[in-house]
């Protein structure tokens, strides 16, 4: 391990980003349900004995009033930090965050900015069935103005949420309860990771492979097995999906030739079919094959857990994708 | 200071006296007490003007769009709601924040947005509130007016008022967050969500509710529970007013009044059912075919700028050529606001990338 790098979970350097972020800079406040005392996934644990209970507070189980509390704070020039338990839960605040975050800047003519961090998890792989599970991350594509992003390491996860939270645009930042416990190396002091650019997390030559939140941890899993197989695979981490860094990802196609993404969403209309669509649009001339996606099946998601696990992206379905590409 | 209720004892839970919260109803204010309210004479007069710049600025509105043709798109009139707009503005401060609606041109007109920046928007010209980015639903939005919002989803507007009352708390300012919405807004989620959010938080917002009888064609009878829906906002402990005929435009003042008093001494929020009937149909284009004639009749004879006049006069504040004057002012302002708008350049389609994100990370591709 390298000098000034230490060992933390996704959850407790998420905790970090928020705590550093929250002693910068008192305009950042901390909002939701259950977020003050209990802490479901203990990022925000402990935070109201720090910054008190007017920085930190539980909400009623009042989505759309959660959103809404974030848009009228930031116009007040806060920097609120507000969190939606399950991801499922955004469509309760779907007018808030499509019809007035992402629209509110743009319509008033530049007026006004919203800085607020919108903060959900998805719950796939942990047998949360159809209601607590699902990945509604790609219809935020239909709403600019909006930022999406969902670091997959927890590196990235804290210099990400730290670039969020001082970002002058709404985020919403997608974090996958599956990845909570995962450590990894977080540098020691200060950093940002960048929004609106994607991470090259392993440099290849056959095959350029796309990962996005879950899936990055299992596409360089992949890279290994298929490294032994004599196929070098270059694994992209997307991070800011909204809006999308296609420079890096195109910079990559034209050394590969070939495009995996692995995504944990129903394959229709996802963030896969939109990367897919963009390259095969302006960019057909760098591909020497079809592009494919790795995603779930259109269905909503099983509660049994062997079904559920069926369901999923998993290392098998992306290493059987690349040797598809790379046989083409 | 901690916001939010506070816990009981669990003994007390059930041998207290439960009550549910009573609804102030507010009668016509006599005019002849005005002094009481802190108003002078210039006020009084203040706010005649400021209605009747409302109503000439909607029906020059409402004449280019139907007689003219020279604007399109959804417009809905301020018409008949005069006094509402103007009494609660008037109790406020320049700079106590306004969420305001899809019909909001009153607001903008009451808190003093030009009628140019107002024109412009309206005709979808650069030099507009909003750029032309908005347009008639969001015409008032002027940030150094302090209408950080103007939002044409119903309802809307509610749980944005408790985040800009959210943040006033937490800046320590003295400042009240107003929010405007209709009746129709009331059936909302986000009613419910935001206006128990402002009780349990005690948020410094003040609720307008400017029931107008009408959610398009549906009438408040057959869309509103109960009797009121100062009622339903008194259930969440919420301090609660009526005023049945807020055509009286210092009977809302005076309401609002006492209500702003209370919010900024830290109190919590206040909500005011003001009814006010609209005078014309839902959009600039509906013609109200589903409303009873007399009922029309009876709130035409209660027509707020009318009875203000006549209520001026006969305390001697002013003549009728004075008002002649004041009215011809106010349109040959809104001639010249009208004829700059009309003639004002449109934004180039490439400066609106700019607009989606402050970092202008918009662009996709080479656009086409």
């Amino acid at each position: 391990m390298e000098s000034g790098v230490r060992e933390l979970s996704y959850a407790d350097a998420l905790r970090e980003a928020l705590i550093e972020e929250m002693r910068r800079d008192p305009r950042v406040i901390v909002f939701g349900e259950d977020v003050a005392v209990y802490s479901i996934f203990k990022v925000t644990k402990g935070l109201i004995d720090e910054f008190g209970p007017e920085r930190v507070r539980d909400t009623p189980i009042s989505e759309a009033a959660i959103a809404g509390a974030a848009i009228g704070a930031a116009l007040m020039g806060l920097r609120p930090v507000a969190e939606i338990m399950y991801m499922d839960f955004m469509t309760l605040a779907m007018d808030m965050l499509v019809t007035h975050a992402a629209k509110l800047r743009f319509y008033s003519g530049g007026q006004v900015k919203l800085p607020l961090v919108i903060r959900t998890q998805y719950s796939l792989g942990r047998a949360h069935a159809a209601q607590h599970s699902q990945v509604l991350i790609a219809c935020f594509l239909q709403s600019p103005g909006i930022k999406i992003v969902a670091p997959a390491t927890p590196r990235d996860a804290k210099g990400l949420l730290k670039s969020a939270i001082r970002d002058d645009d709404p985020v919403i930042f997608v974090e996958a309860a599956s990845l909570y416990r995962m450590r990894g190396e977080v540098p020691e002091g200060e950093y940002l990771t960048p929004i609106g650019k994607c991470d090259v997390k392993r440099e290849g030559e056959d095959v350029t492979l796309i990962g996005i939140s879950r899936t990055v941890p299992l596409c360089l899993e992949a890279a290994k097995i298929l490294k032994e197989k004599g196929v070098d695979v270059e694994v992209i981490d997307l991070m800011t999906i909204q809006p999308i860094d296609y420079d890096t990802i195109v910079k990559s196609l034209e050394k590969t030739h070939r495009l995996v993404i692995a995504e944990d969403s129903v394959k229709t209309g996802g963030v896969s079919s939109e990367i897919s669509a963009y390259v095969t649009e302006y960019h057909f001339h760098s591909l020497k094959a079809p592009i494919i996606r790795v995603n779930s099946p259109p269905m909503p998601v099983p509660f049994s857990p062997p079904l559920e696990q069926e369901y999923m992206v998993d290392v098998r379905k992306i290493v059987k994708a690349v040797e598809k590409v790379v046989s083409y | 200071m901690q916001l939010g209720g506070e816990a009981s004892l669990p003994e007390e839970e059930i041998t207290k006296k439960y009550s549910v919260g009573a609804v102030k109803i507010v009668d016509e204010f006599p005019i002849e007490s005005y002094r009481e309210l802190g108003l002078d004479d210039s006020d009084l007069l203040r706010m005649f003007e400021v209605m009747l710049r409302i109503r000439r600025f909607e029906e020059a509105v409402e004449r280019l769009f139907i007689v003219e043709g020279k604007l399109i798109g959804p417009c809905h009139l301020y018409l008949g709601q005069e006094a509402v707009a103007t009494g609660v503005i008037y109790a406020l401060h320049p700079d106590d924040p306004i969420i305001s609606t899809h019909r909001n041109h009153g607001h903008g007109v009451a808190r003093g947005v030009p009628f140019k920046d107002l024109m412009a928007e309206l005709f979808g010209k650069a030099t507009g509130t909003c750029r032309g980015l908005g347009g008639s639903m969001h015409a008032a939005l002027s940030l150094r007016h302090s209408i950080p919002v103007a939002t044409a989803i119903v309802g809307s507007g509610i749980p944005i008022a408790c985040g800009i009352g959210l943040g006033i708390r937490y800046l320590g300012l003295k400042k009240v967050a107003t929010v405007f919405f209709g009746d129709g807004a009331v059936n909302t989620g986000a009613f419910n969500e935001g206006l128990n959010l402002a009780a349990v938080w005690r948020l410094p917002v003040l609720f307008v509710c400017e029931n107008n009888y009408y959610a398009l064609s549906t009438p408040f009878y057959k869309a509103c529970a109960g009797e009121s829906i100062a009622a339903r906002a008194a259930s969440y402990g919420v301090r609660s007013y009526l005023i049945p005929d807020a055509n009286d435009v210092l009977a809302v003042y005076s309401t609002a009044k006492e209500a702003v008093e209370y919010i900024r001494e830290g109190n919590g929020p206040v909500f005011i059912e003001c009814r006010a009937y609209r005078k014309k149909g839902h959009g600039v284009y509906d013609t109200g075919f589903y409303r009873p004639r007399e009922e029309v009749e009876f709130w035409m004879k209660k027509d707020p700028i009318e009875r203000f006049s006549l209520k001026l006069k006969s305390l001697g504040l002013v003549t009728d050529d004075e008002i002649k004057n004041i009215d011809d002012r106010i349109q040959q302002e809104l001639k010249k606001a009208i004829e700059e708008a009309e003639s004002d350049p449109v934004l180039e389609f490439n400066d609106l990338w700019s607009y989606v994100y402050v970092s202008g990370e918009a662009r996709y591709g080479e656009w086409r």
